[in-house]
């Protein structure tokens, strides 16, 4: 869940980095008391969950506290990529001698936070990494055990940074890592980070995202920043597909059938079982297939949310065949996901032998569940078969399939 | 008495399908509420039919399995096999 700019610098505030004297409001005469208050030339900025706000007029510059009133005035009404702002930033200009980027991220894939650092701030940092590798400082480091200041000396010194920069940025990289690792985040970045003239630094921006699961355990910071729980921050709304699906997995308790997002393939994918569904995805993209969904199923579904699942997914424009897999199963089983996805290819009108481009789910009662789908003449596999070659099955299939 | 899903289907014998205790037994056991107990004996849910999820429950609440068993349970997609 990803947190407003207004909210991030409170967090950055509370963790002990410094930030500017800036104020927050959904009002243009309060932008203007705001600025009255700082007493000097105010950037007022569109508070919006998405990029390119500069670009569409949602940052404004202000000399004066009047014309940070109009400017908010302005913001407040512009829509920037389908998004309304949810207030103004009113921050003051600062006299910035250097701007730096300081960042933590979770790498999926080695399992760890990764603190980043470069002295080239103020723009991405995937720009600086191409463009100036050895400006960019980074390394992983446990989320269990404590955090030392050598680790993130290490990281600000690789890319060149001494003397008491060096020993100013310490504390503020330190506390960024502890404030990741202790909010459960996914993202926690500032940029730029400021050196003012009298060499100390402020954090001028701020982006944080906070992992969605990890909600429940950050209530009090949640409801400080007056986060509703009915908040999702999703990148975009739901669409009517997404939401059905949310309906499906909702009609009873058993198992989950659902957490649909949408994509625009022709592939329908019916997918699950402990990661196998970011597996699977992935590998039908790797083998040139264009998925029109993800979804996830497992934990035993009924055969009804299983069929309405499925339903679902061949009912979407484009869908010419769906590929019904998972990982191997102890906790679900095959062949009520057969009879699931079979009666909703039957209730359709449609073949499920023609329709089921693969049907790869071994595991608990899978003997009952290959009788059912050889029954009805659906391609399946067992465990012989591996996830990759399931998948690159169904893409050569729906490959030489005719169009619709 | 007896209700086809697409792959379960279910018969009660129809002298037991009177049996106001056997529904009450029925109903109890199957976990997925095919059966509903009412005054006359039995009935059937027709739309939870192929939730069967084979548990033999019902079988056993009925007193014998397989063929001597006044409930059957039929895999459709099985040429008609018994659960016993
Ligand atoms: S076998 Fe189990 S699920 Fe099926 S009808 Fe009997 S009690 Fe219900």
């Amino acid at each position: 869940m990803r947190f407003f700019e207004f909210e991030a610098r409170e967090v950055v505030r509370r963790a002990g980095i410094p930030v500017t004297d800036y104020g927050f409001t959904t009002d243009p005469a309060e932008a203007k008391a705001i600025a009255e208050r700082i007493g000097g030339p105010t950037v007022i900025k569109s508070q919006v969950l998405t990029g390119g706000r500069m670009k569409a007029g949602g940052v404004k510059f202000a000399d004066t506290p009047g014309e940070a009133e109009a400017h908010a005035a302005e913001i407040l009404e512009l829509e920037i990529n389908g998004h309304m702002p949810r207030g103004v930033l009113v921050d003051p200009r600062a006299e910035v001698e250097q701007e730096y980027y300081a960042g933590v991220v979770w790498d999926g894939t080695r399992k760890q936070p990764v603190m980043i650092f470069s002295p080239v701030g103020g723009i991405d940092i995937e720009q600086v990494a191409e463009e100036q590798p050895d400006k960019v400082g980074r390394r992983h480091f446990s989320n269990i055990l404590p955090l030392s200041d050598f680790q993130a000396k290490e990281v600000i010194a690789s890319t060149g940074v001494t003397g008491s920069d060096l020993n100013r940025l310490v504390p503020i990289v330190l506390r960024l890592a502890r404030l990741f690792v202790e909010n459960d985040m996914v993202l926690a970045e500032i940029n730029p980070l400021g050196r003012l003239a009298d060499g100390s630094f402020v954090a001028l921006d701020a982006h944080m995202d906070i992992e969605n699961e990890a909600r429940g355990r950050h209530k009090k910071l949640l409801a400080d920043l007056g986060v509703g729980e009915e908040e999702t921050r999703q990148a975009r709304e739901a669409t009517p597909f997404e939401l059905a699906g949310e309906e499906v997995d909702a009609q009873d308790h058993r198992g989950v059938a659902g957490n649909v997002t949408e994509f625009d393939g022709d592939l329908g994918l019916v997918i699950g079982a402990g990661g196998g569904s970011l597996t699977l995805f992935d590998a039908v993209r790797a083998h040139g297939g264009r998925p029109a969904n993800y979804c996830e199923i497992g934990g035993n579904p009924s055969v009804a949310k299983a069929c309405g699942l499925a339903k679902l997914v061949l009912s979407k424009p484009g869908v010419d065949k769906i590929a019904v897999m998972m990982s191997i199963v102890s906790n679900t089983r095959v062949d009520i996901v057969a009879r699931g996805v079979i009666k909703a290819c039957l209730e359709l009108g449609l073949d499920p032998a023609e329709k089921i481009a693969i049907f790869r789910i071994p595991g608990a009662w899978e003997e009952e569940g290959f009788k059912i789908l050889e029954r009805y003449g659906v391609d399946y596999a067992d465990r012989s078969v591996s996830l990759n070659e399931a998948a690159r099955r169904a893409v050569e299939k729906i490959q030489g399939a005719p169009a619709r | 008495m007896r209700a086809d899903g697409t792959f379960i289907a279910v018969e009660v014998e129809d002298a037991a399908a009177g049996d106001t205790e056997l529904a009450r037994r029925l109903a109890e056991a199957c976990p997925v509420d095919i059966f509903l107990a009412s005054d006359s004996g039995v009935a059937l849910v027709d739309g939870n039919l192929d939730e069967c999820v084979l548990c033999r429950l019902c079988l056993d609440a009925a007193g014998a399995r397989g063929a001597g068993s006044p409930v059957k349970i039929i895999k459709l997609y099985d040429d008609g096999a018994l659960l016993d």
